[in-house]
C-alpha cells in the first residue's frame, strides 16, 4: 500500500474515533468529556440519569451506527462492482423491500388478524420484528440467489431483481390498504430507519454478527477484482463467474438483510460510500476500496446519527432522512468535481 | 500438407467441429464439419461476413461455450477435459468488449494478467512484476504504463489489452476483432505488433477480422469462414492461386484482384474512355473515373483524354483543357458517352 494511501486510512479511522466520541457526547443532554470517561471505565459518581444515556442509548446506538454503515458501504460496493453499474446499492435487487415485506406482514397482519398492535409489544415485538425482517429478506435473496444461476446477464438480473422489488412494495401496498391506521403509523415508523431501535443484547447480537461477516467479505477481494474487467475476461482469468456471482450476492444480500432487521431500510449510504472510497483513493482496486468503503461507511453513519440527534431535533429526526440530506449533496459534488478533472486531464 | 509446416508446430486441431447454441430444447447449429489447424510461431486470420459464426467459433475455441460436436484439440488433449484454472495459463484472450474501468492505472490492468499466477489477495509478486514490464516492454507501451485505461484511446486500449494477454504467459492468444474501430494506421500497428510478437515469442495467436486486406498481407494462414463451405484455411498465396478468395465474396460487390492479390471493389461500368500517358497522374485518372463507372481502354475512336504533365487535355469535338482532375470529372459529365458493355 502507498503512503499516502495509509495516511488517509489512518486519518479516516482517527475521524471515526472522533465522531464515535461526540455521538457520546452530544444529544438533547449535554455530558462532559471527563464524566463520560469515568462512565466508560465504571469510575467515580456519576448521575445515574447519565450513565443510562450514555450505557443504554447512546454507546448502543454510536455502536449500532459504525456496524451498519460499515456493513452497508461493504454491500454497496459489492452490488455496484457486480453489477459494474454505479448506481446499484444495497437495496438495488429487492433485498431491502424483502426485509420491509417481513416486517410488513407482522405488523399490519398481527393488527387484522391476531388483533395485538405489535408496536405495543415490546421487546418481543422488536424481536419479532428482527426475525421477520430477516426471514423476509433472506427468502427474496435465495430467489435471486437462484436466478443468478440461471441467467447469463447480469443486467438481465439486475432487472429481474429490480421487478421482485416492485412486487414486495406492491405486496406492502395491499396489506397497508387492509391494516387499522394505527398499525400503518408503527410501519412507516420502521420503515424511516434508526440506529436506536435495537438495544441491549439485540444491539450486542448485531454488533457480534457485523463483526463476523464483515471480515468475510474481505474474501472476495480477488473475485471483485476480477468481476471489474467483465465476465469474458475474469472468465479467461480462471474466474467461475456463475459463482463468484451468487458469493457477491450472498454476502452484500446478508449484510443488507440483517442491518435491514435492525435499523430498518436506510437508503443511500450503500449507494453513496463507494462512489466517495473511489474518489478519495483514486482506484478501482477492492484492496483499497473495501477498507475504505468500511471506513467511510462506519463515519458516515456516525456522522448522520449525530446530526438526526442533534440538541433542537430531540431525535425526531429519522436517519433515513439525514442520510440522503447531507450524503447527496456530498456526493453530488465529489462526483462533480471528479468529472471535471477527468476532462481536464 | 504437413510437409509445408516443418517450422510450425500444430497448436489446436479442430476436427469435424460443430459449433452453436445449445438450450434445453432448442440446438441452433451455426456451422459444422469443420476441420483445420492453428499452429504455433504463427499469425492465423479468421476471415467472414459478418453473422458466419466467427464470434461463436472463438468462443467455443476459448471454451467460453461448448462445443455441440466434434473435437478441439488443445495442445494434445481435448479442451472440455482442462479446468477453468488450467485454460487460464493456456489460452488468453482479447475480446471486443470494453473494458469501462475507471481509476485503474494501465500496469494494473496488465497486472490483472497475472491472476492466474497470484495468491488469494491477487498480489503482485516480484516474478509477476517483471512478467508485466516484460509485456509493457514487448508492446512497446512503456510511456502508457502510468495512465489511467479510460483516458486510453481505442487503439491504445488494445495494445493494452494485448499486453494483458502477454502477462497472463499463455501459449495461445485468441483475439475478436482486434483491429475493429481504429483508425488505419492502428489496424496496421496492431497487426505488425502481432506478426512481430509471433516471430519473437513463438506463441499462437489466432483472430478474427474483417480487415481482408491487411490479413492477406501479414497473416502467415487464413481461414475463411463460409456459410456453405465451412472453413478453407491455408496460407494467403495459396488460396489465391486456389480460387478461393475468388469465390470468397462472389457476388457481394467486391472481387479478388489476381493482379494485386486483394480485394477491390466491383465497379459497374456503363462507359469508356480512350486515355493517353503514363505514370502517377495517368494512374490517379484512371482511379477517378473509375469510381465514375468510367472504364478506361484503348479502344480508338472512343472519347480520349490525354494526360500531360501540368494538365489534362479532353478532346471530344473541341480541345479543352483542365487543371486538376476535378475539373475533368466535371466537364465530362456533359459528355454523351456511348453505352459501353463491360463483363
Amino acid at each position: 500500500m502507498r503512503h499516502s494511501n495509509l495516511w488517509r486510512m489512518l486519518l479516516l479511522v482517527i475521524l471515526i474515533a472522533l465522531f464515535f466520541l461526540l455521538n457520546l457526547l452530544l444529544g438533547s443532554v449535554a455530558i462532559p468529556v471527563d464524566s463520560i470517561w469515568n462512565i466508560l471505565t465504571e469510575q467515580g459518581h456519576e448521575p445515574v440519569a447519565w450513565q443510562n444515556i450514555v450505557w443504554k442509548s447512546r454507546l448502543p446506538q454510536a455502536l449500532t451506527a459504525l456496524a451498519a454503515g460499515a456493513g452497508l458501504a461493504i454491500s454497496g460496493l459489492q452490488m455496484q462492482t457486480v453489477f459494474r453499474n454505479p448506481l446499484a446499492g444495497p437495496s438495488v435487487l429487492g433485498i431491502s423491500s424483502g426485509a420491509s415485506l417481513g416486517v410488513a406482514f407482522v405488523i399490519l397482519l398481527s393488527g387484522s388478524i391476531g388483533g395485538v398492535a405489535l408496536s405495543r409489544l415490546g421487546v418481543i415485538g422488536e424481536i419479532a420484528l428482527s426475525v421477520a425482517a430477516i426471514a423476509g429478506a433472506l427468502s427474496i435473496m435465495a430467489l435471486i440467489a437462484y436466478v443468478s444461476q440461471k441467467i447469463k446477464g447480469s443486467v438481465t438480473l439486475l432487472i429481474v431483481g429490480v421487478m421482485i422489488g416492485y412486487v414486495a412494495t406492491a405486496i406492502i401496498g395491499v396489506l397497508k390498504f387492509f391494516s387499522v391506521e394505527e398499525d400503518i403509523r408503527a410501519y412507516v415508523i420502521w420503515g424511516l430507519g434508526s440506529f436506536a431501535r435495537v438495544s441491549g443484547n439485540q444491539m450486542m447480537l448485531f454488533v457480534l454478527l457485523m463483526s463476523i461477516l464483515l471480515p468475510l467479505s474481505f474474501l472476495l477481494i480477488k473475485t471483485l477484482n476480477l468481476l471489474l474487467l467483465g465476465d469474458g475476461y475474469a472468465r479467461n482469468l480462471g474466474l467461475n463467474i456463475k459463482r463468484a456471482r451468487l458469493l457477491v450476492i450472498l454476502s452484500a444480500g446478508v449484510l443488507t438483510a440483517i442491518v435491514t432487521a435492525y435499523c430498518g431500510p436506510i437508503s443511500f449510504l450503500g449507494l453513496a460510500v463507494p462512489h466517495l472510497a473511489r474518489a478519495m483513493f483514486q482506484t478501482s482496486d477492492h484492496r483499497l476500496l473495501m477498507p475504505s468503503s468500511l471506513l467511510l461507511g462506519a463515519l458516515l453513519a456516525l456522522l448522520c446519527n449525530l446530526i438526526a440527534r442533534m440538541p433542537g431535533f430531540e431525535g425526531a429526526l429519522p436517519v433515513n432522512s439525514v442520510t440522503a440530506l447531507i450524503g447527496a449533496p456530498v456526493v453530488a459534488s465529489v462526483l462533480f468535481k471528479k468529472r471535471k478533472n477527468d476532462w481536464n486531464e | 500438407m504437413t510437409g509445408m509446416n516443418r517450422h510450425a508446430n500444430e497448436t489446436i486441431r479442430l476436427r469435424d467441429l460443430s459449433i452453436g447454441y445449445l438450450s434445453k430444447h432448442h440446438r441452433k447449429v451455426i456451422a459444422s464439419h469443420i476441420d483445420a489447424s492453428i499452429y504455433s510461431g504463427e499469425l492465423t486470420c479468421l476471415l467472414g461476413a459478418n453473422g458466419v459464426g466467427k464470434s461463436t467459433l472463438l468462443r467455443t475455441l476459448s471454451a467460453f461455450q461448448p462445443k455441440l460436436a466434434g473435437e478441439v484439440n488443445l495442445l494434445g488433449k481435448d479442451i472440455s477435459e482442462y479446468s477453468d484454472k488450467q485454460l487460464s495459463r493456456l489460452i488468453g484472450v482479447v475480446l471486443t468488449e470494453k473494458c469501462e474501468i475507471r481509476n485503474m492505472s494501465v500496469a494494473d490492468l496488465i497486472g490483472m494478467g497475472r491472476s492466474p499466477y497470484t495468491g488469494f489477495w491477487g498480489t503482485l509478486g516480484p516474478e509477476d512484476k517483471r512478467k508485466v514490464e516484460e509485456a509493457i516492454h514487448l508492446v512497446h507501451i512503456g510511456d502508457l504504463a502510468g495512465r489511467m485505461v479510460h483516458t486510453l484511446s481505442d487503439g491504445e486500449r488494445q495494445k493494452v489489452m494485448i499486453a494483458k494477454a502477454l502477462a497472463q504467459e499463455t501459449p495461445v492468444i485468441f483475439l475478436d476483432e482486434p483491429t475493429a474501430f481504429l483508425d488505419y494506421p492502428s489496424k496496421v500497428e496492431i497487426m505488425q505488433l502481432l506478426y512481430r510478437l509471433v516471430q519473437t515469442t513463438d506463441k499462437t495467436i489466432f483472430l478474427s477480422t474483417h480487415d481482408l486486406d491487411l490479413a492477406l498481407e501479414i497473416a502467415d494462414r487464413i481461414w475463411l469462414m463460409d456459410k456453405g463451405t465451412g472453413i478453407t484455411s491455408g496460407i494467403p498465396e495459396d488460396l489465391a492461386l486456389q480460387g478461393s478468395l475468388a469465390r470468397f465474396f462472389e457476388g457481394r460487390g467486391v472481387y479478388f484482384d489476381a493482379h494485386s492479390g486483394l480485394y477491390r471493389i466491383r465497379v459497374n461500368y456503363h462507359a469508356h474512355i480512350h486515355l493517353t500517358g503514363e505514370g502517377f497522374r495517368f494512374r490517379m485518372l484512371r482511379k477517378a473515373l473509375r469510381r465514375q463507372g468510367i472504364l478506361v481502354d484503348h479502344s480508338e475512336g472512343s472519347p480520349q483524354i490525354q494526360v500531360l504533365p501540368d494538365s489534362f487535355v479532353l478532346q471530344n469535338g473541341d480541345d479543352v483543357r483542365c487543371e486538376s482532375i476535378e475539373e475533368v470529372l466535371a466537364e465530362i459529365k456533359n459528355w454523351d458517352f456511348q453505352r459501353a458493355t463491360i463483363p
